[in-house]
């Protein structure tokens, strides 16, 4: 057993457990510190799996940002419990899970199925060069630099969107 | 070098730096005290030991021998988790920051920092981002009005600085043209250091570090006379402790930050044309870090008692209308500065 | 040893399948905006490993706009929470039904 096969084992495991717990939990609070938890172990994923940039944005965006702005809204809000709401038509529920188990098992036997043009080994080194930072960024600003720029107006967009819904009386 | 040494001495380097980090800690709040009643013309800690030397020792044993009080309508295990997760972000941070150049001992190479990563100073921005949820959690699962509304204030404060903080880092990196902490110190060398070159981009850094790591004049989320306490009002014992720690080795923390990014690591100008054995010039410049980190750890108290603290719409207005311009114009600033010199 | 592909596809499908199970089943806005996050996630996590395995850059790219996108999505999603908790004073979903007749 390596040690790459025995880290991704576990971040992997961490990422379904808590992924489960995300939506079983009745608190939000609890739901988005295990989706915290989620993101962190993905971040961990992506380290082995040598994108490097990545996995270090993934903590800054999604867990640093975007989650502390969740759990700033659920603080601001405190909505109450939805322990009310919670269990009524549970054969909604039922549904929605057989449903969705289907569709799982239809994409795992699609990824099964799938026979690849050519075998995927994973060549490290060509693997760890597309993960650094020199790479994306030449990338980011050659081939890419229209979607960035575009990327960078829907951020602004966004602030002003989200400052004008969010405002109280706009004048 | 085989990988067993490798992982031998960066054992022994985690090691050292822990617990010279635990020490340094319990004397920063023993140096606050008695730099802040010089500061205020009184006496301050001066009777266990000899000046009160041995202050920290019977603060810790005071603290440990304390009840552990949860509130009743605290949620427990948030309530536990959140002085675990500060302490966490706080030590954690530190693996990054080089405290020296590479120490030549018996035919071995060790380079003076835990762990040399190429993107060490996202990581450093990565674990700073996390531990705005130690404040958030303890604000929220105490289950209390003033920790909420502390904890609230943190996560509303730490996002705004954490902007201007990444966007004046950014001018750094334009010149180190690299993100590896060790790259960015030796970018300035002789007296190239970066608070000379881009001062905008310094003092920016240096307000937002204030706010990072909630001291005043920025220390909203626990401000005493309006929150009680803020965020920590219902810890007591060890859990206080934590974040005690926490909030200190943050600033050990900050300050070695801006001493890598800014003030030139630990380098000392032109040592290099005395012609010192290399090994007294690593000890030297060693030194030279400590010494940095010491004259800006005392800055932060010096400010801590010179500045009232701001209103929190003041506090928004400073961050989003004037230090996240100015660190744009910082980057700008440095820009041109690459465009005329290169 | 070599990680077969197949590992990673898979946990992808169950973070996504359950993210999908979250916006069916939760009644709370917040959290159905959070399980969203989690099937974006998940496709992130496929995006970067077909990236990893074929050696090219392009795959961390699109995960670097996904992000972008899900920030501002956040962003705004969060703000028209908001906006309804102001009016209605509520945000279960079953709720905010006013344009359901």
């Amino acid at each position: 057993m390596s040690l790459e096969l025995i880290l991704s084992i576990v971040f992997g495991g961490i990422c379904a457990v808590t992924a489960l717990l995300v939506i079983t939990r009745i608190n939000p609070v609890i739901s988005a510190l295990f989706l915290v938890v989620n993101f962190a172990s993905l971040a961990g994923l992506y380290l082995i799996l040598n994108a490097q940039f990545i996995a270090i944005a993934q903590i800054i965006v999604y867990a640093g940002a975007i989650m502390v702005f969740f759990l700033f809204v659920i603080m601001l809000l405190n909505p109450e419990s939805e322990k009310k709401f919670f269990s009524h038509k549970p054969y909604i529920k039922i549904f929605t899970v057989v449903i969705v188990a289907i569709v799982f098992v239809q994409i795992i036997y699609m990824i099964f199925l799938a026979q690849p043009s050519e075998e995927l080994i994973k060549e490290s080194a060509k693997s760890v060069n597309a993960g650094t930072i020199e790479q994306i960024g030449r990338e980011l600003f050659t081939n890419y630099v229209l979607p960035f720029e575009a990327a960078g107006y829907l951020l602004l967009a966004a602030t002003i969107g989200a400052l004008v819904i969010a405002k109280k009386k706009f004048e | 070098m085989t990988i067993l040494e490798i992982v031998a001495f960066t054992l022994i380097k985690i090691v050292i730096i822990l617990s010279l980090m635990l020490f340094t800690v319990s004397y920063l709040v023993y140096f606050e005290r008695r730099v802040s009643a010089w500061i205020q013309n009184r006496l301050g800690p001066n009777r266990v030991g000899w000046q009160g030397i041995l202050q920290p020792f019977a603060d810790v044993f005071k603290l440990l021998l304390k009840e552990d009080i949860v509130p009743e309508k605290a949620n427990k295990k948030l309530h536990a988790i959140a002085p675990i997760i500060a302490l966490f972000v706080a030590f954690s941070t530190y693996a990054v920051i080089p405290f020296g150049p590479e120490l030549q001992i018996f035919n071995y190479k060790i380079p003076l920092v835990v762990a040399d990563v190429n993107i060490g100073i996202l990581f450093v921005l990565a674990l700073t981002s996390l531990g705005v949820y130690a404040i958030t959690f303890a604000g929220w699962s105490s289950g209390s009005k003033y920790s909420l509304l502390g904890g609230i204030r943190s996560s509303a404060q730490m996002i705004s600085y954490e902007i201007s903080m990444g966007f004046s880092i950014g001018g750094v990196l334009l010149f180190a043209e690299s993100l590896r902490p060790i790259a960015i110190v030796e970018s300035q060398s002789g007296w190239m250091w970066n608070a000379i070159v881009q001062p905008i981009g310094f003092i920016t850094f240096l307000v937002s570090a204030f706010a990072e790591t909630n001291r005043l004049p920025f220390d909203l989320p626990e401000a005493e006379p309006e929150l009680v306490g803020g965020f920590h009002t219902e810890y007591s014992s060890m859990k206080f402790a934590a974040f005690f720690l926490a909030e200190y080795a943050n600033m050990i923390i900050a300050a070695g930050l801006i001493v890598t990014l800014y003030l030139g690591g630990w380098q000392i100008p032109y040592i290099d044309k005395l012609g010192l054995p290399s090994l007294v010039e690593t000890l030297l410049q060693v030194g030279a870090f400590v010494f940095k980190l010491i004259a800006v750890l005392f800055f932060f108290l010096w400010i801590r008692w010179s500045l009232p603290r701001f209103r929190y719409d003041q506090l928004m207005n400073i961050g989003w209308k004037v230090m996240f311009p100015l660190s744009l114009l910082n980057i700008i600033w440095v820009a041109i500065l690459i465009m005329i010199f290169n | 040893m070599q990680i077969p592909i197949e590992y990673y596809l898979i946990l992808s499908a169950f973070m996504f399948s359950v993210g999908v199970v979250g916006v069916l089943t939760r009644r709370n806005a917040i959290v159905v905006f959070m399980c969203v996050e989690l099937m974006l996630n998940s496709a992130n996590l496929t995006l970067i490993t077909y990236s990893s395995y074929l050696g090219d850059t392009v795959g961390q790219l699109f995960v670097f706009f996904v992000m972008a996108v899900a920030a501002a999505e956040a962003a705004v999603g969060l703000a028209i929470i908001i906006a309804i908790f102001r009016n209605k004073l509520t945000i279960n979903i079953d709720e905010i039904n006013i344009l359901k007749w």
